[in-house]
């Protein structure tokens, strides 16, 4: 369906091509799962498929691509509209018109479909994505799943024979990924659709993969197989296959439930190590990478442990919400909210998309005020106390961390966080280093990958010393090395004592990370206590690792590994 | 069929008689044309423009009023209708001002109050600032700025009423980019100011002041950068959508097109030059409406390279008929009247009379009121209800 001959893609004023030497077919009704670490140039591959690389974004093609027999060189995008569907990262940015039903016939609108058969073909996808109690909804009014789904039914209706996807899932909470996952599943299986789809959360996605690609470095050779084959060396994988290849399963588990089958030899194994302890202080303590803790912490400058944060009059609250609620507009986004953040906890907030997660910390930064109740911030209100004072107290890492980002160099960035912090210069620049060794100074914020702008924001935030930091969303478009990265960060920050507040929907990282867990649902708290405790109980918010041991609560394959090792 | 229970459901079938009576509730199938809404609101509009007597302007506001409250939707510019209300208010408002500081040529005997005159340079003359307020200006500019309000609340009325964006989409081919383009900014437009927002909170992230102009200015540039990507990202996802596609035209017919475009602009600036240049006046007229006919012509050949079709147009049915055809019948019977019987729709402010409602005038207003009874009713959602999330099984 869909075939690479000797492709390489080299882009203007670029030294190297950004993808070589691809020469593969992919077969007609097939999932093929894009992988690779970030910057490998999947984006551009997936592009050459529907054309936009090279004749949207400029560049060299050197081979050929051939969509169902015809040369994305000869054809522009708009002459492959009929058979190949392309749905990015932002769905937002996707869509021409407004309402639900007439996004869904404006490509067929673009082609020249006879009007009974758009109308037709319309009702069938509302059907078969679940929209049709959608279909007269404003777009902008929609949740993220749902904009998800009406952005993949605008590409179905003119009947694709290859659907390409970007990222479909990154923004998502997991029910709604699990929403356009069995969309995807579907067309594969019922309708014969080709699917090309790029994600970082293989957790996800592996499983409903036929085959997959991997890309293992830039301008790499690629690789293609079976989805055991290349988890086996793949450079990038999710926990399920982590812990198979910690235990040695042969072949690799892909699904929670083929380890599930495996493991009971492993949770034998594991039982007589009794409860595990989940601190994770304690858990550290006993990983082989314990080792490294104290050099992490002594790789932070001393003045950020928070000495001072002992300072404040409130010792042992960072942050305390009483009987909060928050109103916008006719919504009750948070209601009757009772939180207390100590220092040195991390705290990860989950829920659904919409649950009030980024709502609350708007408000504990003062962004918004609050209708009822109280929030103090050591001491402070945050709406009634100054950007300038309040930044010393609390610092937020918003869900876009380019919205922090000003500057056209990353220097002039670190000046003016220094500035603004009130810091002696060069701490920020001193931070930037040490978190992201080998930045050069005169780089553009824009140019720097997702997972580097990401460290770059947290470093201007640190810069004002927030003895409370909050994260929105911190592992949007990062693959697993960057999550890895910011994961020490972070160990680092809360062993140094800062309380860390971070709302998430990658239940991985909470695994990993949180001491504790609260899970909103409209605006309430519906859980709240150890991470273990919360997420075992909780089948949409359990990690891989804690649905493959339970009923033990084991959380992420390192403590397994840990635990592995100690016994030999 | 009659049965014993022949009263019972012979009750029941008027009473479901008269619900069949009652205008059907609006879906896409049935929605009015948008296009029938702007003519009835510009039919209540040229009533308006055709009398000064506030009897009937008020008469006209509480039609437009009525219509609109019983046919508007939940949809964002359904909530325009008061904001055009308020700006009629406004420009009374100011006309009464006017009226009051710079006075107006209306002769009058009814002395209100007197304002201190201000002596005005030799330049200045003609214009009056203070001096003497009669009555007379005052119900003079009351009626005149009445008008206005009255034509404003019309055109909030057609807003409120219609759907914009179907409007746009009823645009005829040659204009479909126009009016892609605009429903573009649309959406793009509430995306901006939510951006704004977004910016504006992140400074205050970066411990500096998120109020004030300062802080307004600083945001801007990252906002129109912001919007700049977008706009990219929507351009590669239209072109990878089909936007823009041609059909193969026959090279005959793309030849055509080309010299009727061609020659039809060139004649219409030749035409244009004979009618404004003395010598050529007897040719100028007929070159003009040549070149305009070919520049159409050329249109209407080019839109065949458009290989577009329109999902489910707005139809203009029988209730369309009904609802501009009310808005025309109000605009040609005021027209009428106002040739027959000039005195009731203009009631006299010197010597100052009190209006009295002309009863005709009034009854063929009230004809504006039809749409409220034949078009189609607005689903009666007092709250978007959100689908309940899916719920899964424990696994």
């Amino acid at each position: 369906m869909i075939r690479f001959e000797d492709v390489s893609v080299t882009y203007d004023e670029a030294a190297a091509p950004t993808v070589a030497g691809i020469d593969l077919a992919v077969p007609e009704g097939e999932l093929v799962l894009l992988v690779g670490p970030s910057g490998v140039g999947k984006s551009t591959l997936l592009g050459t498929v529907s054309g936009l690389v090279p004749h949207f974004t400029g560049g060299t093609l050197r081979g050929r691509v051939t969509v169902a027999g015809r040369d994305t060189r000869t054809h522009k995008p708009r002459e492959l509209a009929d058979v190949v569907g392309t749905v990015g990262q932002d769905p937002l940015s996707h869509f021409v018109t407004d309402t639900v039903e007439d996004e869904l016939a404006y490509g067929m609108e673009s082609l020249g479909l006879a009007p009974d058969v758009m109308r037709r073909r319309v009702e069938e996808t509302l059907d078969l994505l679940g929209l049709a109690d959608l279909r007269e909804r404003p777009i902008a009014t929609l949740s993220g799943g749902q904009q998800q789904r009406v952005a993949i039914g605008s590409v179905l209706t003119p009947h694709p024979e290859v659907l390409v996807l970007d990222e479909p899932t990154s923004a998502l909470d997991p029910a709604a990924a699990e929403e356009v996952l069995a969309v995807l599943q579907r067309l594969v299986h019922d309708l014969g659709t080709t699917v090309l789809l790029a994600e970082h959360r293989l957790e996800r996605v592996v499983q409903y993969a036929d085959q997959v690609l991997l890309l293992p470095a830039p301008g790499a050779s690629p690789l293609l197989g079976t989805p055991a084959d290349i988890m086996a060396i793949s450079p990038v994988y999710p926990p399920v296959v982590g812990l198979g290849r910690t235990a040695g399963w042969e072949p690799l588990p892909l699904t929670v439930r083929d380890a599930r089958r495996r493991a009971g030899s492993l949770r034998e194994h594991l039982r007589h190590r009794g409860g595990q302890a989940f601190r994770r202080a304690e858990r550290v303590g006993t990983t082989p990478g314990a080792g490294h803790t104290s050099q992490r912490a002594s790789r932070w400058p001393t003045w950020l442990s928070t000495r001072r944060a002992q300072r404040t009059p409130t010792e042992g609250t960072a942050a305390v919400t009483e009987n909060l609620a928050v109103r916008r507009g006719r919504v009750e986004a948070l209601h009757k909210v009772d939180l207390k953040v100590t220092p040195g906890e991390t705290l990860a907030l989950m829920g659904r998309n919409g649950a009030g997660k980024s709502t609350l910390l708007n408000t504990l930064v003062g962004v918004l005020e609050p209708t009822t109740g109280a929030v103090r911030i050591s001491g402070r209100t945050p709406h009634r106390t100054t950007p300038r004072e309040l930044i010393r107290h609390v610092g937020l890492v918003p869900q876009e961390p380019r919205d922090l980002l000003h500057a056209d160099t990353v220097a002039a960035e670190c000046a003016s966080a220094d500035h603004d912090a009130g810091a002696a210069p060069g701490t920020c620049r001193a931070l930037v280093s040490e978190l992201l060794p080998g930045i050069a100074d005169e780089i553009h914020p824009r140019d720097l990958s997702e997972g580097q702008r990401l460290t770059l924001a947290l470093a201007v935030v640190l810069t004002a010393r927030p003895p409370l930091l909050l994260l929105d969303e911190p592992t949007r478009g990062l693959d697993y090395a960057a999550k890895a990265r910011l994961v020490e960060h972070l160990q680092g920050l809360a062993d140094a004592g800062h309380a860390i507040v971070l709302a998430t929907h990658d239940v991985e990282l909470a695994a990993e990370l949180a001491h504790r867990v609260v899970i909103l649902a409209d605006g309430e708290v519906v859980a709240d206590g150890p991470t273990a405790d919360v997420v075992v109980s909780s089948p949409s918010f359990a990690p891989q690792v804690t649905k493959i041991l339970a009923p033990q609560k084991w959380l992420t394959v390192a403590q397994v590994e840990a635990a592995l090792v100690s016994d030999r | 069929m009659r049965t014993e229970s022949g009263r019972e459901s012979g009750r029941e079938s008027t009473a479901a008689r008269r619900r069949a009576l009652l205008a059907p509730e609006a879906n896409r199938s049935n929605a009015l044309h948008p296009g029938a809404w702007w003519v009835w609101a510009l039919g209540l509009g040229t009533a308006a423009s055709r009398t000064t007597n506030p009897l009937l302007l008020g008469l006209l506001v509480g039609v437009a009023g009525y219509v609109v409250a019983a046919r508007r939707s939940e949809a964002p510019w359904a909530r325009s209708y008061g904001a055009f209300v308020k700006l009629g208010l406004f420009v009374l408002g100011i006309r009464l001002v006017f009226a009051v500081f710079l006075g107006s040529p209306i002769p009058g005997s009814h002395t209100l109050f007197t304002l201190p005159d201000v002596d005005l340079p030799e330049w200045a003359q003609g214009v009056r600032i203070g001096g003497r307020v009669t009555a007379e200006t005052l119900v003079f500019a009351l009626y005149d700025g009445l008008k206005l309000a009255t034509l404003l609340i019309c055109v909030g009325a057609a807003n409120a009423l219609a759907n914009p964006a179907r409007l746009l989409k009823s645009l005829p081919g040659a204009l479909y980019e126009a009016g892609v383009a605009v429903v573009v900014a649309l959406t793009f437009a509430p995306q901006l100011i939510a951006d704004l927002r977004r910016l504006r909170a992140a400074r205050r992230l970066r411990g500096r002041a998120d109020r004030g102009v300062r802080g307004l200015l600083q945001v801007g540039l990252p906002v129109l950068e912001g919007a700049l990507e977008r706009s990219v990202a929507l351009a590669a996802a239209m072109d990878a959508r089909g936007y823009g596609r041609t059909a193969a035209v026959p090279p005959l017919v793309r030849h055509t097109t080309s010299v009727l475009t061609l020659g039809g602009l060139i004649g219409m600036c030749a035409g244009t030059y004979g009618l404004l240049a003395a010598e050529g006046a007897a040719f100028g007229l007929p070159v003009l409406l040549v070149g305009v006919g070919a520049a159409l012509g050329g249109l209407w050949l080019g839109g065949r390279r458009s290989v577009r079709t329109r999902y489910r147009p707005d139809v203009w049915g029988v209730r369309a008929w009904l609802v501009s055809g009310s808005g025309i019948a109000v605009a040609a019977l005021m027209i009428w009247f106002a040739s027959t019987d000039p005195a009731a729709l203009r009631p006299g402010v010197v010597p100052l009379v009190a209006p009295t409602l002309p009863l005709g005038p009034a009854a063929c207003v009230l004809l504006g009121l039809l749409p409220a009874f034949v078009a189609p009713a607005p689903p009666s959602v007092s709250a978007p209800v959100p689908a309940p999330p899916p719920r899964k099984e424990a696994r």
